[in-house]
């Protein structure tokens, strides 16, 4: 069977305005929205999209994290994924370790493809995905923005620096979506009760065989400096005249 | 010693300059050794050009036709084989080192550290993190290899010198995968400066309402001699095309003089511009929260006053 894996972390709101704690010791999650992090619902749109093409049979959707993450996988399955798994840890989770938990799982499930999203924006690493076809010995095509199923093969542009890179591989592979691949669909109320009653398993990382190592210690957080509100000029003038006596332009 | 190994992102010719500002970053590591990795097709110019680099103690070069194109896949194995015997493995934080770095370090079982700002130990780092709202500082047991990624808005370019590194040619033993093929690369040519390195960046937002209205940019930009960037909203649009992208998940930027027209100052887009040395802002709602962080503020209408800044400015 052609099954799509796609990865998703629960992660506060891009809405969220996030604030270090006075302590220094993280930031405020308490009573803040959390959400999917918004390249993982790209990554689920498109996975939808070629199993709506034919080119896919199943969606699976997979999240590491505390007990909480099931309202995440929950939405996963309303937005149309087929069935969820749960890696449940309260542990720390480096990109390193969640990479070798999803190789794990994809020796299990044996997908043609897994997507993920280009990076979290919670710890804006960017580096599960490509540590994942590492591991996994794979193709990676990252920061996609269009994507194209062939036979055993993909045909993925890319947005790289220098513009828009297309990249053919062969499948299975690992993708990383940036935001121009989709515009993910919206949740309808019907789905989210018929989403209870698909399957959604919940594992340890001990019997993927992956031990949660924690090798980059988080030892103090604050807030960036910040930018202080400068002057306000009436018009185009006075701006270029404010500009030259800085000397910004000539 | 600290010994540090950098990847050379290039062109097949030029070294791009977030090298020589990974360099610096290296340097602030103590009792640093640094290397440069060149691995094209023929590297002997970039190998060249980055031996005059102040810092650069050694440059490696790995010639292979399959290097002709930035390909992860390839790429990563050819480090790895390299990188035994460093202490740390260092790429700039731009989409060469984004998509390498971290296929590099799984394949070293090495943890990675993204988008390091500033260097406090050789085991100690600051990064940003929910699109810089935080800043972390971390620490690696002493011991580690690490794999990092150098955000290059946060450090000045080494300077060249006339000192020349040593250049020495490694020749590996890696099967290189044939399973990622490059099919073609489509890059919108433009003679003006590249919008990561630029001086003086002017961005448009959703303001301008259609690519058209976009073009009026570029009358300013020349007479500035300034690089064009955008917001997401100018992008997802269809206005300016997806490498002009400044904020969170596109370039983070650290000009001399940053001019934004018609864009809001949503966080993820003013998380590219936060080292920007000025910020002039030009937005026709005076509650926009760009202004918060605007040194020069001007409620106006971006069709009018445009113009009348390419006739000022002269
Ligand atoms: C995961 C994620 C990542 C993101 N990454 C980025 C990123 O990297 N970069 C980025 O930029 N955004 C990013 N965004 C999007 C960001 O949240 C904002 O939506 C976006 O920056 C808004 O762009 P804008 O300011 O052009 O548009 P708007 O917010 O719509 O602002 C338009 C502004 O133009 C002003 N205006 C309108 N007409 C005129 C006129 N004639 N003259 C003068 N002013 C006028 C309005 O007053 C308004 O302030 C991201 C969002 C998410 C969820």
């Amino acid at each position: 069977m052609n099954r799509i894996l796609v990865a998703i972390k629960r992660v506060v709101d891009y809405n969220v305005r996030v604030r270090v704690k006075p302590d220094g010791t993280g930031v405020v999650t308490d009573g803040v929205k959390m959400s999917i992090n918004p390249f993982d619902e790209i990554a689920l749109e498109e996975a939808l999209r070629i199993k709506e093409k034919g080119q896919a049979q199943e969606v699976v959707v997979v999240t590491i994290g505390p007990a909480d993450c099931q309202q995440q996988l929950r939405t996963a399955l309303a937005m149309g994924a087929d069935r969820a798994l749960h890696v449940q840890t309260d542990a720390v989770i480096e990109p390193l370790t969640a990479a070798r938990i999803f190789k794990s799982l994809i020796d299990r499930e044996q997908p043609m493809l897994a997507i993920l999203g280009k990076q979290a924006i919670d710890d804006d690493c960017n580096q599960t995905g490509q540590m994942l076809s590492a591991l996994w010995g794979r193709p990676q095509a990252t920061f996609a923005s269009k994507v194209e199923i062939g036979d055993g093969v993909a045909t993925v542009t890319r947005e790289i620096d220098a513009g828009l890179e297309t990249l053919e591989i062969d499948l299975p592979a690992v993708i990383t979506t940036d935001l121009r691949l989709n515009e993910p669909r919206y949740v309808k109320l019907p789905d989210i009760m018929k989403a209870k009653k698909k399957p959604l398993d919940v594992l340890e990382p001990a019997a993927l065989g992956v031990t949660p190592s924690e090798q980059l210690k988080a030892i103090r957080y604050e807030p960036p400096p910040q930018r202080s509100k400068g002057v306000m000029v009436k018009d185009a003038q006075e701006l270029v005249a404010a500009l030259r006596s800085k000397g910004l332009i000539q | 010693m600290n010994k540090i190994l950098i990847v050379a992102e290039h062109d097949g010719s030029r070294l791009n300059p977030a090298i020589a500002k990974c360099v610096r970053c290296a340097r602030d590591i103590p009792d640093a050794n640094v290397t440069v990795l060149v691995l094209a097709a023929d590297p002997a110019a970039v190998a060249a050009e980055a031996a005059t680099i102040n810092g650069v103690d050694a440059v490696v070069t790995v010639a292979n036709p399959a290097n002709a194109q930035a390909l992860a896949a390839t790429l990563a194995p050819q480090v790895a084989a390299v990188a035994s015997g460093y202490s740390h493995v260092f790429g700039p934080s731009t989409t060469f080192g984004k998509d390498l770095m971290p296929r590099i370090a799984a394949l070293l079982g090495a943890p990675q550290l993204s988008d390091v700002m500033a260097v406090e130990s050789a085991t100690r780092f600051r990064r940003p993190i929910y699109a810089g709202n935080a800043i972390v500082t971390v620490e690696v047991a002493a011991g580690t290899q690490l794999v990092a990624t150098v955000r290059v808005a946060s450090f000045e370019a080494a300077a060249r010198g006339n000192a020349t590194a040593p250049i020495t040619a490694a020749s590996l033993d890696v099967v290189l995968p044939s399973h990622t093929r490059f099919v073609s690369l489509s890059a919108a040519r433009s003679d003006r400066p590249d919008l990561q390195t630029a001086n003086r960046v002017i961005s448009g937002g959703r303001a301008f309402g259609s690519a058209d209205n976009f073009k009026i940019l570029d009358g300013l930009a020349t007479k500035l001699g300034a690089a064009v960037g955008a917001s997401r909203a100018a992008v997802d649009a269809g206005y300016a095309a997806s490498d002009m992208q400044v904020g969170q998940t596109g370039k983070i930027i650290a000009p001399e003089l940053y001019m934004a027209f018609g864009i809001s100052g949503a966080i993820q887009h003013l998380t590219g511009i936060k080292d920007a040395r000025t910020i002039v802002a030009v937005n026709k709602d005076a509650e926009a929260p760009i202004f918060e962080i605007a040194d020069y503020g001007l409620v106006g209408d971006v069709f009018q006053i445009i113009p009348e800044l390419e006739r000022l400015i002269g």
